[in-house]
Order: C-alpha cells, then structure tokens, then sequence
C-alpha cells in the first residue's frame, strides 16, 4: 500500500489518483510497487539488471502504459535500464516520470536508462516528467537517458518536463533515424536556487525524407544554472530544427549550444537560441488587469513553460 | 469623473512631454486627437499609471491615484487598451481573456467578447498570443480584452490602427455596446474622422498641453477645416499647399 507521499508524488509525476487503465509497472523505493499487463502490451523484469523490458505487439493502437517511479527514502540511489520494443504500425503512449521525495540528510538520486526501438512505421507519444520535494538537507538527483532507435516511418513525440525540485539533473538523449522516420522532442525545464540542469541532445538523421525538432523552453530563476545542448547531424537528405527559448530571471546562468553538422549537400539544417528577460512591456500589460507584478510574472513563466 | 490636474511629465533627460495639462473627463466617450509628438499617447500611460507623472494630480471619481501603481488603478477600475499589442509566448487568449475577467471565461463568455470584435472564439480560443497571429487580429483582441473588463474607465490607444480591413462601423458598434454596459467612460486617442464624429468631447493636445477642447459639434468643423492641425513649419506647410494647390 502506498502512503500519503508517494500518492501525491505519483500525481505529480503520472498525474494518477489511482492505478491506471491499461498496462503499468510502479517502482516504488527500488522495489516493484504493482504491475499490470495487457493482450497485447507485455512487462518483464530484466534477468540481468535492474529494470524492466516493455513489449508492444505489432498493430497494437490506443493503448497506453505507465511505468512511474517514486523515492521517498533518503539516501537511496535507485538506477533501472528500461527497454522499449514498439512493434511494427502500432501506435501507443508511454507516461513515464519520476518524484522523488526527500526529507532526510543524505541525497536521492534515480538514474533512468531508457532505450526505444520503434520497428517500421510504430508511432509513439513518449511523455516523461521529473518532480522534488521535501525539506530535507539531502539533495535530490535525477539522471535519465534516454535512446531512441527509429526504423522506417516511425514516429516519436517526446515531452519531457522538469519543473520544480530537482538539485542536480544531467539528461541526455540521443537518437538515430532511419528513412522516414521522424522525432519531435519539447523538452520544458524550470530551475530555481542553485539548481544546475543539462541538457544533451543528439541525433543522427541516417535515412532520407527523416526529420528531427529538438525544442526546449525553460526558465532559469534565483542563482540556478542550466545548459542545453542539442547536436543534430545530418548524414542524408534529411530536415532537422533546433530551438532553445530560455527566460532568464535573478541571478541565473544558461548556456544555449546548439550545434548542426551536414554531412550530406541535401541536409537542411537550422538551429534558433534565444535567451532573454521577461519584457517590461508583458508584465506592464498583464498588470493593467490588475495583476500584481508578481502575479504576472508567475503568469508569463506558466504560459512560456505550458 | 476623471480629473487632471497641472499633470505634467518629464522624461529622466529632462525632456518635457506633457506641461500643466488640466481636464475634466466626465463624458461617455471622449476623443483625444492632435499632431504626432504631441503627447497624446504619454498623456494615456500617465492615466493609465504606466508612467508617472512628475508634476500635478490626477483624481479618478474624486479618490487621488496619482501615486497608485498600474495594478492598483487597474482594480480602481482603469482599463488600458495597447497601441502596439504584446505578444506572449505560450499564454492563449483564453487565458489573457479570464485574467482579464477576473474568472475563467467560458467558452460562450469569451464568444460574447471575441464576436464584438469580428472574431470567432471557435478559432482563436487556443490560439498563442504571439507571432502566429497577425496586428489585426492581435489589436481585436486586444479590444475584448477591455470588454471583458468591463471597467468605468476604458482607455484605447489608436485602436483604428491596423485593423485597416475591419470596417469602422463596427468599431464604433464595439464601443457603443461597452458604453451600454459599463456605464462608463471611454477616452480614446484617435486621428480618424470617424471616430471623431461619435465622441460626445473632442481634445486636442498639441506640444504637451491641452490645445482645445470642447463639444464635437463646436469642434470637429474647426478641427477638419484646419490646416494647422499638423502643426508643420512653414516651409513644410508651402510645400502641403502646393501639393494641394
């Protein structure tokens, strides 16, 4: 049975009142916390390592699964390898998010290594969110990886959020696509203290008519640190975008990188960085509503992170 | 009742806008028009609490807010429509027309205010407030913006320009209808005849100061037969007469 903390950390992260419908694996403090299969969606515990392995049969269609995992114990450590085989023309979602509760000294950290290999033509709704809490002086860690393999026509969308309370974050994703295939990233990030958060993109555009668009929003406040990184390489007649939009507030630092490389003459490539304050002129107008600045500045970072 | 009092407004380079500008704003619709530069728009942010006035008093139904900030003049009941529209990142225009509210707007209450500006709430609800969407579109909705306020101050910048296509008919329909219900004052800054023509006062403000002001009927003739209007200097007012001539 769960407690009150890790409901509430598996609505943060899963947005669950109660067991999904559907297929679902929960990992509670490094442990199974409940799983359900379906006909055509099938869950295995790995033999080797810890994590699971995740089979899609070929076809199947508005079908979802859930895998969240919450900590609530300070000072653990969790690490998982989760694999992901979406079959040929199926076309599914996959929530997937961590919360980690920490009220102790010691750190918690949960490293996620998620490798999805979409057969011919799969499409997949890919939604990932990280979320801390507590008081505690331990800090809270969280280090997913996340690789894509995309065979001929495939399909990915990826959102992934990180809003509030995690220290430390390195995430890195990397793909590589074949003819036809296309990949769709929105990755939104929110740091606040003296939070530090990577992120590391890369993908190889292999096949023909593929495409690829990396794009993250984030908001760096008080004295946190981020960095984005987005490498996107081009190696055949190919569409990538890259775009990094990033307010920066207080005493903030972010780091924009995006970097093309064509390999090929029939490669279109484009990167878009910005980074700037919230203007003056959005919170003038947002308080001759009558919002207070506060209000409206908590408003213009809702909507740039929605 | 708006009250101006000997506002004046210089900006941090000593360079005066606005010198001992006196008005009683007591109409329900009152057109501030006059040359470019004159002040008209700086004299709308004053009242509207965007800048702040480095000399006089300004009174809104005999309560001074003069010193108040935007937001407090905004719950007062001062509402303040953009001559340019700011654009936003992510916020729709669902959300910009609850905060506007004060509540979450229904879809059918924000149809009430996005059909007074010709737009269909079906199309524009969840549109970004941002470069997807174009100067005429984005000044509509700047207008119902004001409308779902509903306050008894509404102040509109130039609202005619860019909406060129949208007839100025039912520009002049949109306010009439937010009289109706807000009992208010609408003040708008204005060069268009048209607009001109529906005010029951007409001011003028010309280099930073109350040129005239007075009833439309008194005014407007004197204002459409006036060559001064510009105020350009001679030699550009030879060549204006020669180009007419």
């Amino acid at each position: 049975m769960m407690d009150a903390i890790e409901k509430k950390l598996l609505k943060e992260v899963a947005d669950l009142d109660a067991l999904p419908v559907g297929a679902y694996n929960i990992r509670a403090n490094g442990q199974p916390g409940g799983r359900h299969t379906t006909a055509n969606i099938d869950i295995t515990t790995k033999a080797d390592k810890p994590g699971i392995d995740i089979h899609i049969k070929p076809g199947t269609v508005n079908e979802s699964v859930h895998i969240p995992v919450i900590l609530s114990q300070t000072g653990l450590k969790d690490l998982v390898y989760n694999d992901f085989y979406i079959g040929e023309n199926a076309d599914v979602t996959i929530i997937a998010g961590c919360g980690i509760h920490n009220c102790g000294g010691a750190d918690a950290q949960h490293d996620g290594i998620h490798t999805f290999y979409l057969a011919k033509n799969a499409k997949l709704r890919y939604v990932e969110k990280h979320y801390g809490e507590g008081e505690g002086r331990g800090k809270r860690l969280m280090n997913p990886t996340t690789i894509v393999h995309l065979a001929e026509g495939a399909h990915m969308e990826m959102e992934t959020t990180q809003i509030a309370g995690i220290d430390d974050t390195l995430r890195k994703t990397s793909g590589d696509l074949a003819a036809g295939a296309s990949l769709v990233v929105h990755d939104k990030i929110m740091t606040t203290g003296n939070q530090h958060a990577i992120a590391d993109f890369a993908v190889d555009l292999n096949g023909d008519g593929c495409s690829a668009n990396v794009i993250s929003r984030s908001v760096a406040k008080d004295k946190s640190q981020q960095e984005f990184i987005s490498r996107l390489n081009g190696n055949c007649a190919c569409a990538g975008h890259t775009e990094c939009d990033a307010i920066i507030m207080d005493h903030a630092c972010v780091l924009a990188s995006p970097q093309l490389t064509a390999n090929n003459v029939d490669a279109s490539l484009i990167h878009e960085a910005a980074i700037g304050k919230i203007a003056g002129e959005q919170l003038v107008k947002l308080m001759t509503l009558g919002l207070t600045e506060k209000q409206a500045e908590d408003q213009i970072v809702n909507g740039f992170l929605k | 009742m708006l009250e101006l009092k000997h506002v004046g407004f210089e900006t941090e380079g000593n360079k005066e806008i606005l010198h001992d500008v006196n008005l009683t704003i007591n109409d329900r619709f009152v057109a501030i028009t006059g040359p470019n530069g004159g002040g008209k728009s700086t004299l709308a942010k004053v009242i509207a609490g965007i800048y702040t006035p480095t000399a006089g008093q300004i009174l809104l139904d005999g309560v001074d807010i003069t010193n108040l900030s935007i937001t407090e003049r905004a719950n007062l009941g001062v509402s303040y429509a953009f001559q340019q529209p700011v654009r936003f990142k992510g916020l729709q225009v669902h959300d910009l027309l609850g905060l506007a509210a004060g509540k979450d707007t229904t879809v059918n209450e924000a149809c009430n205010y996005l059909s007074e500006v010709g737009l269909c709430a079906r199309d524009y609800i969840d549109r970004e407030i941002d470069a997807s969407l174009s100067g005429g579109e984005l000044k509509r909705i700047e207008i119902a913006m004001v409308l779902a306020r509903a306050t008894k101050l509404s102040i509109f910048d130039e609202p005619e320009a860019g909406i060129d296509l949208w007839s100025f008919q039912n520009l002049i329909r949109v306010f009439e209808k937010m009289y109706e219900r807000t009992r208010g004052t609408i003040l708008i800054i204005s060069h268009q005849e048209r607009i001109l023509n529906i005010a029951d006062t007409i001011v003028v403000i010309k280099g930073g100061q109350v040129d005239k002001v007075g009833p439309r009927a008194q005014l407007l003739p004197c204002l459409l037969g006036s060559a001064d209007a510009g105020g350009a200097c001679s030699v550009l007012a030879d060549k204006v007469e020669g180009v007419r001539g």
